[in-house]
């Protein structure tokens, strides 16, 4: 019984309508957990319902039908016999005459009528007397919002799946439709109502049949809505989008083509609109019901449609793009337009359905005549009327999509349009066999029209030919019996245009055109293999003499590489071969010519767009550049020209020819072949004695080396490193396998530039390698660096660093025999003695040693007499540091303290971060630029290096690192400037925190804004004095502009208004950088939005600050001062006159 | 007050392509057309350029000298609008230009009834003085200034 008090509990608190939503749904729930957990059956609740069901008050009785509804939606998963289902479809039915309970009469239908049939459903004649009940009783339009939604639910759903019971309601069913969704606005609804209509057709597609008189009154509801115009919030609660209504409209419109009389006249009508929207609708619905409709209903419209689209086109296709750029492929490229777009595949759509009509129609049409007689005959691009060009356009696309579009279509343009064409220039299918064998086109004849056409024509075929199964037609035999005239027509233009004032459409139709002739497929056999070479012949001779007309030259180039990707493409063994004889072979041949006057530069582009048509090209190619490299490598260091081509070769192979196949794969051997090859090259050609002619070549040559490495496996890797690792031990005087036994002793080696360059070149093999690579005789190399490092050999220092973000470290890997450690390398950097044999380099040193024997890491903090060697123990050090920190060392602290103790070096403040290192420092004289050195370290540790430790060379990244070093890295910064008293330390100290500063991402520094904001003005100011320093300094300005500009810092921003504005004034005139000025007064600008009680007292210092800005040399500035002026001086209410 | 528009229905000209200026070079003519070039005319929502009330040709930019003169044209005869024109032309070069330029404003000769009366009105220092005092005519040159500080 406690279950009963329950559930009248529930049933109550749900009817009852003061409590609240959440109660009542919340009371639903629980009901439909007890049905689904049969603690309660739904004879029981009807049972207990029956006081609210029967209520002669409507507001309870609505609510009880309401809930019963509600049960039956919530436990549509719960199986119902038969016949209580049956009872419930009598109960709800009847009670759709209840207007007042009418909601819930029609969810309760909803409810039952979607039980799938495995929990019972509703029967076909239950199904039909709820479509009666519904079409009797119920008046839609008079309903509130959901209540019509649930309605056309119902409706729907009985539609779409009792579609047989309730189709023998028929006239009834029809008219109660229509009377259901006239004059429906809501957008939700219609989805609904559109989709009832497409049903209803689908229900009675008989032409005869009983929707064939209804059809008017049905379309006469629905044209209203066309084109769908939306008002409607986008974002609101409703998720209907425009786009959405206008499909469901669409296939409302085409559902039968009993709509045809009343729907195409409506469209062609819209499409005259000036609307924009509904331009582009009655398009769509135009080609989605001639698809429905059938080709015989459209036939009486094509005449109408046809000039329609034309006059679409003419209006709104676009000027083509006859850039020398050349992006695509096929056909002439066109801004894109949606107008455009759906009537040209609307036009497809024409031709594929009502193919033999539209072709009659566009050959007999006026205006493709004219063009065809008239204006196909100008010469140049430039003498067309503005009006003409674009009919000229239009019809192009026309012909393109048409050609394009089936064989029977391609084949009627071909032997009409073009024969006639042909005819008009005077080349008849009767005496083109003469034309054939010595037809030499007469410049006079050359027609800019006619071949624009005939490049639309081509195109379009050529589409048809790759997406048509069935591969011949009568176009392909005119095609190929006019090849040869094609060629020389398009030969001869580009022979004219150039030898005229070249003009880029000229050239562009001359080029594309061979284009497109030369990458037909060859199975077709519409253009003959002679002529295919012929255009590669043309093109190369372009190549090999008129670099000097640059349009020409890059839009042939261009041309040649999209032809041979085509031929590589599909594989086309014939045409690749001519394409490897006459294009590749010949290329690789313009490299060895000297005597030809085209400039190195070119063919070296050239060469490369050549290789980049496919693997097999890339591959003849990279064994031409070899061979040439190394040619001109063994003759550098006696012939000045040869070292020059071997640099441009070798930076084409490193940018461009090197990504492209570490791309497309599959090269490997041949890069490791070439880095192998370099080395043993690289002995002969550093032989030469003067390293400052070299420095280029050995700048290529290490380039090309890195990026090769960087491309190439862990094994090839291997390889590499064992060769270099040979010409290092044999063709150098570094005696690296004593390393072990000597003590490190600086001085040791005399560096001559012989093994200075093999060195470099070492190097830029160490930096580029990847973790997993071994590394022969790691500890006799880090020795070897550390010495050539203090020599101040700055690569070496980038290997180390590279080394030491790559080592492996002792805890995570087991114990390999013999392999240095990260940890046992850091021993070496921090601990072992470097012996100084000269006498006196060092006056006094830092802790216990004794003057002639220190460890690199003391090396930067000695006091030295030798001031170009500590300044490159901190330069390596801080690369080291680098490496370190990328990979998120713990020692990279101890690396920054050496720095930091370096910059404060003069103070007195001890660092209890270092312990016992200071002792007697009062009477230490420092070299400032040591010091500096030191600061510039911080700008080495967080900028991102372009020539190593990259992702590029495989460096170690933790995620996150800067952020990591900048959060530790703040406090003591911040607490040593606050107590630094010495002026040039605090100098140090800040130049050292811009660099961390800046290269730091913003989103941390905003965090922290109030804290910065004082030391990023101090920094500010101290940077103004020096030139060289404007980049750091407009580095830091960027930091405080975003500041200024993000929502974080803002806060900060306000407490410091004074000072900053005070900073900015000083920075306004700043002489050596415009940009350090035009970002100080843009920021300006942002200040004057903080609130004006804060800034109203600072406006006048502003005002007066800006008139110089005023005359500013650059113009931006004085843009900027304007704005800035404006947004300052109208703070105030009353500007006065002077500002 | 005129009730009504004056010039109801002015022909709109399309705006002149100003040829690309390289931030380099440093010529007299950089200073003035562009500062003006937007100003919005006090009856009609286009810009000062698109009416053809000022061109590029009538700025006169001596930057030796530090002078300018603006020639601007009226659209009709009798516009009573002309003062305001050049009060707003005076105020945009006042606020845009270094204080070293003397500016001269005038109507162009014979396009306006009242021109000598105008030219005196808007290069008397006084008489602009009082002009900006006036919160009236400092809203309304505002608003036509508006456009161009975007």
């Amino acid at each position: 019984m406690a279950e009963t008090t329950q559930l009248t509990r529930h049933i109550e608190s749900y009817v009852d309508s003061s409590s609240t939503p959440t109660h009542q749904v919340a009371s639903l729930d629980a009901i439909g957990v007890l049905i689904k957990t049969n603690a309660l059956t739904l004879e029981a609740l009807v049972r207990e319902l029956d006081m609210y069901l029967t209520s002669t008050d409507a507001v309870i009785r609505s609510r009880g039908i309401l809930l019963l509804a509600e049960v039956l939606t919530r436990i549509q998963s719960k199986p119902l016999n038969s016949e209580t289902i049956h009872s419930l479809v009598g109960f709800f039915k009847e009670k759709m005459v209840d207007w007042k309970a009418v909601r819930g009469a029609i969810l309760g239908c909803l409810a039952l009528i979607r039980r799938k049939s495995v929990v019972g459903m509703v029967t076909g004649s239950d199904a039909k007397a709820i479509a009666r009940s519904f079409l009797q009783n119920l008046q839609v339009q008079s309903l509130g919002q959901y209540d019509r939604k649930i309605c056309f639910e119902l409706l729907d759903y009985l539609l779409e799946h009792h579609a047989d019971t309730v189709a023998s309601l028929e006239e009834d069913l029809i008219f109660g439709t229509c009377e259901a969704i006239d004059l429906e606005k809501d957008p939700e609804c219609l989805m609904f109502a559109f989709h009832i209509v497409d049903s209803l057709a689908r229900l009675y597609p008989d032409p005869s049949g009983p929707l064939a008189s209804f059809a008017r009154d049905l379309f006469d509801i629905l044209a209203p809505y066309f084109p769908i115009h939306f008002t409607h919030p986008t974002s609101g609660d409703t998720h209907v989008q425009r786009d959405d209504l206008s499909r469901t409209l669409m296939s409302a419109f085409s559902s039968t083509p009993l709509f045809e009389p009343f729907v195409i006249p409506l469209l062609l009508e819209k499409l005259s609109s000036s609307l924009q929207s509904a331009k582009i609708d009655s398009l769509k619905y135009l080609r989605v019901c001639s698809s429905k409709y059938g080709a015989e209903r459209i036939a009486k419209y094509a005449g109408d449609i046809w000039s329609a689209l034309k006059d679409t086109l003419y209006t709104y296709l676009g000027e083509p793009a006859f850039s020398s750029t050349l992006a695509s492929i096929d056909g002439i490229d066109f801004p894109k337009d949606e107008i455009v777009i759906e009537a040209l595949s609307l036009l497809q759509q024409l031709v594929v359905q009502n193919s033999g009509q539209l072709v009659t129609l566009i050959v007999d049409d006026e205006d493709v005549n004219f063009i065809i007689n008239t204006i196909a005959s100008y010469e140049m691009y430039d003498t067309i009327s503005v009006q003409e060009k674009k009919k000229l356009h239009a019809i192009g696309r026309i012909l393109y999509i048409t050609a394009k579009t089936s064989i029977p279509s391609c084949n009627a343009l071909f032997q009409s349009l073009f024969l006639r064409m042909m005819d008009n220039l005077g080349f008849s299918v009767s005496n083109v066999d003469g034309l054939q064998s010595g037809g030499i086109f007469d410049s006079q004849r050359v027609k800019f029209g006619f071949l624009y056409i005939c490049i639309e024509l081509l195109a379009g075929c050529r589409e048809l030919v790759i997406l048509s199964e069935e591969k011949q037609g009568t176009y392909c035999t005119i095609l190929h019996s006019f090849s040869n005239v094609l060629f020389n027509a398009f030969g001869s233009v580009l022979a004219v245009s150039a030898d005229r004032c070249p003009f880029d459409p000229d050239i562009y139709i001359g080029v594309k055109g061979l284009q497109i002739l030369a990458m037909f497929h060859l199975d077709v056999f519409p253009i003959p293999k002679s002529t295919f070479e012929n255009i590669l012949k043309k093109f190369m001779s372009i190549i090999i003499d008129d670099f000097n007309k640059t349009v020409l030259w890059n839009a042939t180039l261009k041309a040649l590489f999209h032809i041979g990707s085509f031929v590589q493409n599909i594989s086309e063994s014939e045409k690749a071969m001519s394409y490897r004889s006459f294009v590749v072979d010949k290329t690789m041949e313009l490299l060895s010519l000297h005597d030809i006057a085209l400039p190195f530069s070119l063919k070296v582009e050239a060469l490369s767009d050549i290789g980049m048509t496919g693997m097999k090209n890339m591959l003849t190619i990279l064994q031409g550049l070899e061979g040439t490299v190394f040619a001109n490598l063994s003759e550098a260091c006696r012939n000045l020209t040869s070292s020059e081509i071997a640099v441009q070769l070798l930076e084409c192979y490193s940018c461009k020819l090197l990504p492209w196949v570490n791309e497309n794969g599959g090269a490997e051997e041949f890069v490791v072949q070439f880095a192998v090859e370099i080395w043993s090259q690289a002995g002969n050609s550093m032989d030469s004695n003067a390293p400052s002619e070299e420095k280029g070549l050995l700048d290529a040559m290490m380039k090309a080396m890195k990026v090769s490495v960087g491309c190439c496996s862990v094994e090839s890797q291997n390889v590499i490193i064992q060769k270099a690792y040979s010409m290092l031990s044999t063709h150098t005087s570094f005696q690296l396998n004593d390393v072990e036994r000597l003590p490190l002793t600086f001085g040791k080696y005399d560096i001559s530039p012989r093994d200075e360059g093999i060195l470099l070149l070492f190097t830029s093999v160490i930096i580029a390698l990847r973790p997993k690579t071994h590394i022969p005789n790691i500890r006799g190399l880090l020795h070897l660096f550390i010495l050539t490092l203090l020599r101040g050999v700055v690569p070496v220092a980038q290997a180390l660093g590279s080394m030491f973000n790559k080592l492996i470290s002792k805890s995570s890997v087991v114990e390999k025999s013999g392999e240095l450690t990260l940890e046992e390398a850091l021993d070496v950097i921090f601990n072992t003695k470097i012996v100084f044999s000269c006498n006196n380099m060092l006056q006094r040193c830092n802790g216990s040693s004794n003057g002639s024997e220190m460890a690199l890491t003391d090396l930067c903090l000695s006091i030295t007499n030798d001031r170009s060697l500590q300044t490159n123990a901190i330069c390596g050090l801080s690369w080291i540091g680098k490496g370190l920190l990328l990979r998120g060392h713990e020692k990279i602290k101890d690396i920054t303290m050496i720095f930091i103790e370096c910059l404060i070096s003069d103070t007195k403040i001890s660092l209890p971060l270092i312990e016992g290192s200071h002792e007697n420092n009062e009477e230490q004289k420092w070299d400032p630029l040591a010091r500096k050195c030191a600061a510039e370290a911080f700008h080495v540790l967080m900028s991102d290096a372009e020539v190593c430790l990259n992702k590029k060379f495989h460096a170690t990244i933790r995620p996150l690192y800067k952020q990591r070093f900048f959060s530790s890295m703040m406090p003591i910064f911040q607490q040593l400037i606050s107590r630094s008293d010495s002026s040039l330390s605090r100098c140090l100290l800040l130049r050292a925190f811009a660099h961390v500063m800046s290269d730091t991402p913003l989103i941390v520094i905003l965090n922290e804004a109030k804290k910065l904001i004082p030391i990023l003005l101090d920094c500010l100011s101290m940077l103004t004095k020096d030139i060289q320093d404007k980049d750091i300094l407009y580095g830091l300005l960027l930091v405080l502009s975003g500041m200024l500009t993000e929502k974080n810092g803002q806060e900060a921003v306000i407490e410091n208004a004074h000072i900053i504005i005070n900073c900015l004034i000083k920075l306004v005139d700043y002489p050596h950088k415009t940009l350090v000025r035009e970002t100080a007064i843009q920021c300006l600008v942002a200040l004057s939005e903080l609130p004006h009680a804060r800034i109203y007292p600072l406006r006048t210092q502003v005002l007066r600050a800006l008139p110089k800005c005023l005359d500013d040399t650059k113009r931006s500035v004085r843009h900027e001062a304007v704005k800035c002026r404006q947004a300052w001086a109208s703070i105030a209410s009353s500007r006065s006159i002077r500002f | 007050m005129v009730s009504g528009l004056i010039n109801a229905n002015p022909i709109i000209y399309e705006k002149k392509q100003r040829q690309q200026r390289s931030t380099q070079s440093l010529q007299g003519d950089e200073y003035t057309v562009e500062p003006i070039d937007q100003l919005e005319d006090p009856e009609h929502p286009y810009s000062l350029e698109e009416l053809k009330v000022i061109t590029e040709e009538a700025v006169e930019v001596n930057d030796q000298n530090s002078y300018v003169r603006v020639t601007f044209t009226p659209t009709v005869k009798h516009c009573s609008m002309a003062p305001i024109i050049g009060l707003c032309l005076r105020v945009k070069l006042l606020r845009s230009l270094p204080s070293r330029y003397k500016v001269d404003i005038r109507v162009a000769p014979g396009s306006h009834a009242t021109e000598a009366t105008v030219n005196k009105q808007l290069n008397d220092k006084e008489r602009v003085a009082a002009a900006l005092e006036n919160p009236n005519l400092v809203v309304m040159v505002d608003e036509c200034l508006a456009p161009s500080y975007d």
